[in-house]
C-alpha cells in the first residue's frame, strides 16, 4: 500500500514526523511500520511535549525505591515492605464509552502495580464530569461510577477513596483518573527491562481481538463532532481475566524465572516489547503467527495495534518455560512463546514465514520526537472580591446551598457501589480525610488520598499546582500518617497551544516547589493533554495521588467528633481569602480573582505540629479546612458523628462570609478535650503555630453564634437531597 | 475444627475467610475448584467474589464444578456449609437452598454496613447470638435480592429457617430498611436440616474493632462451640 499524506494524518502523525521517519529508517515505511511508529511517537506513549518540564520534578527521597520511567513507582515503607503505586488517565475512552472507558482505566492501572509485583491493595479515583444539567452527564456519571465499581468489585481489590466533581469545562471532556496501591516484598521487584539475548518472549493472558486499535493515538486527538465514531477504540474490560492474570503472575513471581515483565497497555503487543526491548539495550524478535487471537484472519497490523485487555509480556530464564507454562495452564490463560530478544537492536516482526516489519528500536524510543513547546505566561486576574456584593444573600442560605451543591453534597450513591472492605483490611473508608489500608498481619498502615483543585490551577497555575500538593500532604497528616511520596495525572488541553502549555509548564513549577519544600517527592504519573473538544480547553486539573505511612495503628486518627463538650481549635492563621473559594465561584457565579496563596513554612511547621499532636494522643479528631472553608470541615464533622458545635464569633473577626467560608491553606480543625487544653496550649505556644479557641462541640444542634442555627439531623438531609433528585429516585 | 474454604478462580473473599476462620482458631485449608477430594472438615465454607466471572448468572457455573459435586454429598451427609454473598448464589444454583437472588431492586451494586435482626438464633450458625441481636455487618453485592414461592416462605418464616433480616439501628424490619429489596427482608436463609446457611451479608469483614466492629466472631464461633 502506497503511504499518502491522507494516510500519515489519518495516523496522527505530522507531515514533518514523518520526514523523519523516513530519515530514521532510511527508506519509506511501509503500512505496518507506519502504525507503529504513530502508536510509540503519540504523545500518550512518547510524552514529547511534557518531558522538558517534568524533568524538572524531584523523584527521590530517602524511601524511594524506583521513582518514574518504570510501570509504577516504588517506595520503602520498612520491614522488607514496599508500595508501589501509580494514576493514570482514561478520559477519552470514558467519555466515548463510560462504562468500558473507566472499567479498563481500573485494569490498566491494576496491570502497572502488580507487573512490578506488587499484590494490589488499594483503587482510588477522581472523576470530573461536566454541568450536571448538561444533558450528557448522568449517563456518563452512572456509566462511569458503574464502571470503575465492576472492574474493582470483581477482581477483589478494595476501592477506598477518591472525588466526584462537576464543572462546566468538562462538558464535553470529562475526567477519569484511576490509581492503584499495591504492596511488594523489597526484594522482590519486578522491572521492565530485558536482559539476555535468544531469551523467550512470553505472551500470556487474554487474546489479541481488535479492540483498542488506535486507543492511543485517539486519547493524543482533540474531540470533534465525529468522536462518536470512536467507540471501536474503546477497549473491553474483563475484570474475570486479570484477576486470573494477577494470580498467576503472582504465583510465577515466586518463583525465579522472570527477567523482565511488562503489561500490554497503551499501544499494545507494540510499546510493551519496544520498552522492554530499549530498556535492555536489545532487540526483539517476534512471530505474528504465534499470536493467539480472537478473531479469523487478523492482520499483523491489527495484532500490533491492538489494545485487547488483560495481557503481559514475559521474558523468560532459560530452561522455565514448562514451570511457567503449568502455573498459566492452572489458571486457563495462553501461554505462548512469541519470540525472543535479539542482539540486532531492531523490532523484527515475522508473519507467514515474510519479515514484515523492522525497525530500530530507538526509532521508537530514544529518537522519538521531543518538543520544547511555545508557552506563555498566564495573566493574572486583578480582580477582588467586593465584601459588600456578599451581602445580597444570607450566611445560612449560602451555607446550605453549598452543603446541598452536586459538589458538595453526600456522594455515598458513588461510594456505596464500589466494594470498600473486600481483603479485609480497610481501616478508613472513602469520606475520610484519606483511606487508611492496614499492612495485612501487620501493626502497621498506610493512607492513600487523590485530590484536585481545577479553579485554583486555572486561575493561577504555579500557585494551584503548590496548593494541590499540599492538600495532598495535609490529607495524610490529617489522619496521623506520616507522607512519602506522590503520582501525579496530569489533565490538560492541547499543548499546541501556547496558553494551555504554559499552564502545564507553570503548573509544575509549583508541583516541584511544593514537593521539594515537603519532601514529598513524584515517583510516578501520567500525562493527558488534548482534553478538550474543538479548540475548547479543560480547565488544568493535575491530580496529585499521595501516599502516607502510620507505623503504629494506634496512633491514627479520623474527622469524626468524638464528645460533647470538648474545645474546637482552628490550626492556622484565617485571613479570610475569598477568591476563586466555593462561595464566590458557586453561590455568586464570580470566577475571578487569585486562588490563596500556599505559605510552604507554615504548611510544613502546621502539618508536622498536627501530626505531633496526634502522635502524642492530644487531639479527638481532626481535619482539613479545605474547599468551603472552616464552616465545611465543620460540617463535615458533624455529618460524620452526629454530635453538633456551638461556635462564637472569633474576636479578631472582619467579616463572617470572609472567616467562615475563606479558603486560606496550611489550617486544620482539631477537636481537643478540655482537660488536655491548656497543655496543648503551651505546646502551640512554645512553637509559634497560630491557633484559634472557635467553640465547643454540643449534642445535636449545629450553631454558630446568632446566624446561624440548625440541627445536625436537618444537615444531614440537606447534605443528601441533591442526588436522589438528580437521579429521579425517591429519598 | 476443621474447616475448608472453597476458592474459584474468580474467589475473592477466600482470604478474608481464612484470615477469620484462623484467627478463631479452626484447623483450615483451601481447596481448588478443580480438586476432586475435600478434606475431612466439620465446616465448608463457600467465599465471595465471582466465582467464573459470574457473565452468566451468579454462581451457575459454580453449581457444575468438580468439587461442588463433593460440597453436596458433604452437605447430604450433614457437613455444616456456609456460603456468603456470592457462597449463597452457588448454594441457590445447586438446588442445596431454594429461592432465587435477583438483581438489587435499584438495579446498583451495593457495598455498606447494615443492620441485621437475629430472627432465629436455633442453630448451629447463630447459637451464639441472642434472639433479636441486632448486628452490623457489611454487604457488596449485585444480586442479593431474596426472592421465593410464597409456600417456600411460609415454610421458612413458620420452620425457624431464616437467621437474619435487614433491619434498622433500632431493630424495625420495614422496606426503608431494606437494602435489596430481599422478600420480607430476608438477609440468609437455612435449609430444612439446618445444616445448610446462606447469606449476603459478610461476617468475615466483622471480626476486628479496628477495622469495622466484632459483629461477625459470633457466628464462627457458634459453629466452635
Amino acid at each position: 500500500m502506497k503511504i499518502t499524506k491522507d494516510i500519515i494524518e489519518s495516523h496522527g502523525i505530522k507531515l514533518d514526523e514523518y520526514s523523519k521517519i523516513k530519515q530514521l529508517l532510511d527508506r519509506e515505511p511501509n503500512y505496518l511500520e507506519l502504525g507503529i511508529f504513530s502508536a510509540m511517537w503519540n504523545e500518550h506513549c512518547s510524552y514529547k511535549s511534557s518531558k522538558v518540564h517534568l524533568k524538572k520534578l524531584p523523584i527521590k527521597n530517602k524511601n524511594v525505591i524506583q521513582g518514574p520511567g518504570e510501570n509504577a513507582g516504588v517506595i520503602d515503607i520498612g520491614d522488607d515492605d514496599a508500595i508501589i503505586f501509580k494514576i493514570e488517565s482514561h478520559n477519552h475512552p470514558s467519555f466515548i464509552e463510560p462504562y468500558q472507558g473507566a472499567a479498563t482505566g481500573v485494569g490498566g492501572i491494576l496491570r502497572d502495580v502488580f507487573t512490578m509485583g506488587a499484590r494490589p491493595i488499594a483503587l482510588l479515583n477522581s472523576i470530573h464530569f461536566g454541568d450536571p444539567n448538561n444533558k450528557e452527564t448522568k449517563n456518563l456519571l452512572n456509566g462511569v461510577v458503574s464502571g470503575i465499581g465492576g472492574y474493582g468489585n470483581c477482581i477483589g481489590i478494595p476501592t477506598v477513596a477518591g472525588e466526584t466533581k462537576f464543572h462546566e469545562t468538562y462538558n464535553e471532556n470529562i475526567l477519569v483518573n484511576a490509581m492503584a496501591v499495591g504492596l511488594a516484598n523489597k526484594k522482590k521487584i519486578f522491572y521492565s527491562k530485558a536482559k539476555g539475548v535468544n531469551k523467550a518472549v512470553v505472551y500470556v493472558g487474554s487474546k489479541t481481538g481488535r479492540d483498542g486499535i488506535h486507543g492511543a493515538s485517539m486519547a493524543s486527538a482533540e474531540f470533534d463532532e465525529n468522536s462518536e465514531d470512536k467507540k471501536p477504540t474503546v477497549q473491553v474490560g474483563d475484570p474475570f481475566t486479570e484477576k486470573l492474570l494477577m494470580e498467576a503472575c503472582l504465583e510465577l513471581m515466586k518463583k525465579e524465572s522472570i527477567i523482565s515483565i511488562q503489561d500490554m497497555g497503551a499501544a499494545g503487543l507494540t510499546s510493551s516489547s519496544v520498552e522492554m526491548a530499549h530498556k535492555g539495550n536489545l532487540g526483539i524478535e517476534l512471530n505474528l503467527d504465534k499470536i493467539p487471537c480472537r478473531e479469523e484472519n487478523m492482520s499483523p497490523y491489527e495484532m500490533m495495534l491492538s489494545e485487547s485487555q488483560e495481557r503481559m509480556l514475559i521474558i523468560l530464564e532459560d530452561g522455565k518455560e514448562d514451570e511457567a507454562r503449568a502455573i498459566f495452564k492452572k489458571w486457563d490463560l495462553d501461554f505462548v512463546v512469541i519470540g525472543k530478544t535479539t542482539e540486532t537492536k531492531n523490532l523484527s516482526l515475522k508473519f507467514k514465514k515474510k519479515i514484515v516489519a523492522t525497525i530500530p528500536i530507538d526509532a521508537l524510543s530514544s529518537k522519538a520526537p521531543l518538543y520544547d513547546r511555545k508557552w506563555s505566561k498566564k495573566k493574572l486576574s486583578k480582580k477582588k472580591t467586593n465584601i459588600k456584593e456578599l451581602k445580597k444573600i444570607k450566611f445560612d442560605e449560602a451555607f446550605f446551598k453549598i452543603l446541598s451543591s452536586p459538589n458538595h453534597s453526600n456522594k455515598k450513591w458513588v461510594t456505596e457501589q464500589y466494594d470498600q472492605m473486600v481483603m479485609g483490611d480497610t481501616i478508613e473508608r472513602s469520606g475520610a480525610n484519606a483511606a487508611i489500608i492496614k499492612i495485612h498481619n501487620k501493626d502497621k498502615a498506610i493512607a492513600v488520598t487523590v485530590d484536585s483543585s481545577a479553579n485554583y490551577c486555572k486561575s493561577h497555575p504555579l500557585s494551584g499546582g503548590k496548593q494541590i500538593v499540599s492538600e495532598s500532604w495535609r490529607n495524610l497528616i490529617s489522619v496521623g500518617a506520616k507522607p512519602i511520596a506522590i503520582t501525579n495525572c496530569l489533565n490538560f488541553g492541547n499543548p499546541e497551544n501556547p496558553d494551555v502549555m504554559g499552564e502545564f509548564a507553570e503548573n509544575i513549577l509549583g508541583v516541584k516547589e511544593a514537593c521539594e519544600f515537603l519532601d514529598y517527592p513524584v515517583v510516578s504519573g501520567n500525562v493527558s493533554f488534548y482534553n478538550g473538544t474543538n479548540n475548547n480547553n479543560i480547565f488544568p486539573t493535575p491530580v496529585i495521588g499521595g501516599v502516607g505511612l502510620i507505623k503504629n495503628l494506634k496512633k491514627i486518627q479520623n474527622h469524626r467528633f468524638k464528645k460533647i463538650d470538648s474545645k474546637i481549635l482552628i490550626i492556622g492563621k484565617t485571613f479570610g481569602h475569598l477568591g476563586q473559594s466555593v462561595l464566590i465561584n458557586e453561590i455568586y457565579n464570580m470566577n475571578d480573582g487569585m486562588p490563596p496563596e500556599v505559605n510552604l513554612l507554615n504548611e510544613k511547621n502546621n502539618g508536622e505540629m498536627v501530626l505531633k499532636l496526634i502522635n502524642e494522643g492530644f487531639v479527638n479528631s481532626v481535619h482539613d479546612v479545605s474547599t468551603g472553608g472552616i464552616i465545611l470541615a465543620l460540617a463535615e464533622m458533624s455529618l460524620s458523628s452526629q454530635i453538633g458545635v456551638k461556635i462564637l464569633k472569633p474576636k479578631k473577626l472582619s467579616n463572617m462570609f470572609e472567616y467562615f467560608f475563606g479558603e486560606d491553606q496550611s489550617r486544620y480543625v482539631v477537636e481537643v478535650d478540655k482537660n488536655n487544653y491548656f497543655k496543648i496550649e503551651k505546646l502551640l505556644n512554645d512553637n509559634n503555630i497560630y491557633f484559634e479557641n472557635i467553640g465547643v462541640t454540643q449534642k445535636d444542634n449545629f450553631e454558630l453564634d446568632k446566624d446561624l442555627k440548625t440541627s445536625v439531623k436537618e444537615l444531614y438531609e440537606i447534605n443528601n437531597k441533591w442526588y436522589n433528585n438528580f437521579n429521579g429516585l425517591i429519598s | 475444627m476443621n474447616s475448608t474454604v472453597i476458592v474459584f478462580p474468580g474467589s475473592n473473599c477466600d482470604r478474608d475467610v481464612a484470615t477469620a476462620l484462623t484467627k478463631l482458631q479452626f484447623k483450615n485449608k483451601m481447596v481448588w475448584h478443580k480438586d476432586n477430594n475435600l478434606p475431612k472438615s466439620d465446616l465448608i465454607v463457600i467465599p465471595g467474589g465471582f466465582s467464573y466471572g459470574d457473565y452468566l448468572r451468579s454462581g451457575a457455573i459454580a453449581a457444575k464444578s468438580n468439587i461442588l459435586k463433593e460440597v453436596i454429598r458433604a452437605a447430604n451427609s450433614g457437613c455444616l456449609i456456609l456460603g456468603i454473598c456470592n457462597g449463597f448464589q452457588i448454594l441457590i444454583e445447586t438446588g442445596l437452598l431454594q429461592g432465587a437472588l435477583l438483581r438489587n431492586r435499584n438495579l446498583k451494586f451495593i457495598s455498606k454496613d447494615v443492620y441485621l435482626k437475629v430472627i432465629n438464633n436455633d442453630n448451629k450458625f447463630c447459637k451464639n447470638y441472642k434472639k433479636n441481636n441486632i448486628i452490623n455487618l457489611n454487604i457488596a453485592h449485585n444480586e442479593g435480592n431474596y426472592f421465593t414461592q410464597k409456600d417456600h416462605l411460609k415454610e421458612l418464616e413458620d420452620n425457624a429457617l431464616i437467621p437474619f433480616k435487614y433491619c434498622d439501628k433500632e431493630g424495625s424490619i420495614n422496606d426503608k430498611n431494606n437494602p435489596n429489596g430481599s422478600m420480607n427482608n430476608i438477609a440468609g436463609i437455612l435449609n430444612n436440616k439446618k445444616n445448610i446457611l446462606g447469606m449476603m451479608p459478610h461476617p468475615e469483614r466483622m471480626i476486628d474493632s479496628l477495622i469495622s466492629n466484632t459483629d461477625g466472631i459470633e457466628l464462627f464461633n457458634s459453629v466452635l462451640n
